[in-house]
């Protein structure tokens, strides 16, 4: 009797096909709205005070908008797919393609040392670095102190020991001020002296205070003395230039610095864009483009060798241990599997000091005193060999795996029809595992193209020449552009960046005309 | 004859598998705890290291520890979650866009996150300013950062999975009037668990061992992962003197992934192809 019910829920069911059905309210239903709206609300608390602070008015509006728009959604009965796909995709977009994207527009700046900020920044940063003593001026013993919440230095004239209060307005003559012996001051009418701790626990404010004087500003030098100084460089909004010494530098909007008639360029710039001269210049500068190539080939290299050999050590263990009467696999799989298991991280690290030079495990053992990571061919060899006994293991899980969905009928039919082992390998075999593993093999490809631990943790992508300590001969182009980026140079966000966009390209490239070679080879065998 | 061949073969193998681990113990027990007095047999044995490093000051290990298990467990828990939720829709429902959104995973696949790390950098500056929780030296800001590769890394395999459920299951089950969210919870996720605690297993293990994002993320001592830590631990100097202790740490690290790799073993196997097949 049940089946006629089914039939006409069945039927009720496609008489509707689209559009919001009517269902009862549940109390699951509720729960979950009202969990939906608290949750809105709660991320709204947390997220929007610190902008709010900030005024960052259009990060403002993206988060209201965004997170109404998110709560509408789980609010409907609609738009079912989004509802799942939304959780993953918010983290997506904001911490992998926005950044991408990102990268991208930072490729086409000089952003990095010397061009982090804004023009103005560069201009204070310019001025208060050029700042020197006025000849001829007083010194001050400083005390800092406090008149009502404002901070105000008390100066005393060391020569003349003339008591005076500087703020940011200027110089004021303070009266009846009691003074220690070493010139500072112990208490002032009007005023709450500061002690030493306290000085120290606004030491920002201290630096940051300039009393205007007319020959130039009175600034702190420590906590208890102050110097009259004068910018020998200055903006002039005029000319659009620094004037002053060496000068006058007048800005190059196109560089993003000062430069003068010498072609000269003062140290602090700004951030400009730069359109596709970041580009051009991987392509264009000897010296960088040499480089470029020589890490693009090495890192091909790299990882078609590391590739190929992992499959091929792990595809020939999976074939040793995949016969009916070999005996003790269990212990064996569980052995070989142990490199995959351990960390990488640590392991990487312990090979390197297994190669090291003066105490490492294989001098020790062989008797031989190679600097085996600071020789290229030896630091490459080792490198390769290192990934081989990381990566091997895998290719042996999975090349396991797929044998079993070989039958075995296959082989020996090939057998009986005269092949020589070799032959059945060579035809039957390893096809029908190509095919399986393909796309595990160009995801491995992928993945050690940009393999940065193995190359980090073990050479750091050394060794290095005498006259270059940017590029080294282990360097992949991964470990290159982080080196740009946060290396012990001055850092190049904007180069380091470009050099990302090539790597994406890249790695696209290379990944796409392997699935385009996979799909050909899935129709060849089919 | 042949038999032995592979026998030879395997133990070869075998033994060049275990050489640098059998190294590590034995610095481990190297009663000396440092590189250079370290071999493959050591002379004799101490639990010194164990001492030295679990009452380190200088290095918190315990610390990082409890930060890298749970930076790992949350993470590959939620990211687990995150691309089956997605996977579901894209195996069980048909909408506009669905091939578009699957061809951009895959294409997003192939750009490993920290390419931008230049960017990420910049940002997390930013949101250290605004939310000095989620910000730098923050395990919880490494955390949903690395959220943001958890659909291109396994939402296609995911979607292998779940393609290989009959559909039939679920289509009985909206006859007897579930909705998608039930069918989801209580029929599709019992029926993965096993293959979900694979790639689940994948991916604590590549959260554990990720350092560039964390070497960039976390500079803090007592905010540091295992990965980053114990990188310092073999830096200038202290190379020689503390191998030792390097060598107790990995071991100690190991242990749990070893532990349930050897239990799940005969999953992996098929969980590592039954997706890849499939992609």
């Amino acid at each position: 009797m049940s089946a006629p019910s089914v039939t006409k829920a069945a039927r009720d069911d496609t008489a509707r096909p689209s559009g919001p059905r009517r269902r009862e309210i549940t109390t699951g239903f509720v729960v979950t709205r009202i969990a939906v709206l608290g949750v809105a609300a709660a991320l709204l608390l947390y997220a929007l005070p610190p902008l709010v602070a900030d005024e960052s008015w259009p990060a403002v509006v993206v988060v209201c908008l965004a997170t109404a728009a998110i709560a509408a959604l789980y609010l409907t009965r609609r738009f079912v797919p989004a509802k799942y796909l939304i959780p993953g995709t918010v983290f997506l977009l904001a911490f992998q393609v926005f950044p991408v994207l990102y990268t991208m527009s930072t490729a086409l700046t000089n952003f990095g040392d010397g061009h982090r900020g804004g023009k103005q920044e560069a201009i204070a940063a310019i001025e208060t670095a050029s700042l020197r003593q006025v000849p001829g001026s007083p010194e001050y013993a400083l005390t800092a102190a406090l008149k009502g919440d404002e901070l105000v230095f008390l100066l005393v004239d060391t020569k003349t020991k003339q008591v005076q209060a500087g703020t940011e307005e200027g110089l004021s003559p303070v009266d009846g001020a009691k003074l220690s012996l070493t010139g500072k001051v112990l208490e002032a009418p009007g005023y709450t002296v500061l002690t030493t701790a306290q000085a120290a626990a606004r030491g920002k404010e201290i630096t940051g205070l300039a009393v205007p004087t007319s020959g130039g500003a009175i600034k702190a030098n420590g906590l208890s003395r102050a110097v009259e100084s004068r910018a020998a460089l200055a903006y002039d909004a005029s000319c659009d230039c620094i004037q002053g010494e060496g000068g006058p530098w007048r800005a190059d909007e196109s560089r993003g610095y000062f430069v003068n008639d010498k072609g000269e360029h003062l140290a602090q710039g700004w951030q400009v864009n730069v359109g596709l001269a970041n580009f051009t210049r991987v392509v264009t500068d000897p010296t960088i483009s040499g480089h470029f190539l020589a890490v693009f080939a090495w890192n091909l290299v790299f990882a078609t060798g590391s590739v190929l050999s992992t499959f091929a050590l792990g595809m020939a263990v999976a074939l040793a241990l995949h016969h009916p009467r070999m005996r003790g696999t269990k212990i064996y799989r569980i052995v070989i599997v142990l490199p995959y298991a351990m960390p990488a991280f640590a392991m990487l690290l312990v090979w390197r000091d297994m190669f090291n030079r003066d105490f490492g495990l294989i001098n020790s053992l062989t008797g031989l005193n190679l600097d085996w990571l600071g020789e290229p061919t030896t630091a490459r060899m080792a490198v390769l060999l290192v990934n081989l006994w990381l990566g091997f293991p895998y290719m042996f899980l999975v090349t396991t795996g797929a044998l079993q969905a070989i039958p075995r009928e296959m082989t020996e039919a090939a057998g009986i029809d005269g092949a020589s082992p070799w032959q059945a390998f060579r035809r039957v075999t390893l096809p029908l595992l190509l095919v399986a593993l393909a796309p595990l093999l160009i995801s491995s490809f992928a993945f050690n193209f940009n393999n940065f631990n193995a190359i980090q943790l073990t050479t750091g992508g050394g060794p290095f020449d005498v006259d270059n300590t940017q590029v080294g001969k282990t360097d992949l182009l991964i470990t290159y552009t982080f080196r740009l980026a946060f290396g012990t140079g001055s850092a190049q966000f904007g180069f380091a960046a470009a050099i990302s966009v090539f790597i994406f390209a890249l790695v696209a490239t290379i990944s796409a005309i392997g699935f385009r070679m996979t799909r050909k080879q899935e129709e060849v065998y089919r | 004859m042949k038999l032995a061949l592979r026998h030879v073969f395997v133990l070869v193998v075998c033994a060049f598998a275990l050489f640098p681990i059998v190294f590590v113990v034995s610095a481990a027990l190297n009663p000396l705890g440092t590189l250079a007095s370290s071999d493959l047999i050591p002379d004799g044995a101490s639990l010194d290291n164990v001492a030295k490093l679990l009452s380190s000051e200088a290095y918190p290990f315990g610390r990082w520890f409890l930060n890298s298990i749970g930076v790992a467990l949350a993470a590959s828990f939620t990211s687990l979650l995150l691309s089956l939720l997605a996977a579901y829709a894209f195996s069980r429902m048909r909408f506009k866009g669905r091939r578009t959104g699957l061809m951009s995973l895959l294409l997003i696949q192939m750009f490993p996150q920290f390419l931008a790390i230049v960017t990420i950098f910049m940002i997390f500056t930013r949101v250290t300013e605004l939310y000095p929780a989620f910000g730098f030296d923050s395990v919880s800001g490494l955390m949903i950062l690395y959220m943001g590769g958890a659909l291109g890394a396994s939402t296609w395999l995911m979607k292998g999975f779940l393609d290989t459920v009959p559909k039939e299951l679920d289509e009985s089950a909206t006859v007897d009037g579930a909705t998608h969210a039930q069918i989801f919870w209580r029929i599709i996720l019992p029926l993965v668990t096993p293959i979900l605690a694979v790639t689940g297993l994948l991916a604590f293990i590549g959260y554990m061992n990720e350092f560039i994002l964390a070497s960039v993320f976390l500079r803090d001592p007592e905010a540091k992962t295992l990965a980053v830590g114990m990188f310092g631990m073999l830096s200038g100097d202290a190379r020689n003197t503390n191998f030792g202790m390097f060598a107790v740490g990995t071991l100690i690290t190991a242990i749990p992934t070893v532990g349930v790799f050897m239990w799940l073993q005969k999953y992996i196997v098929s969980g590592l192809t039954a997706g890849a097949v499939k992609g």
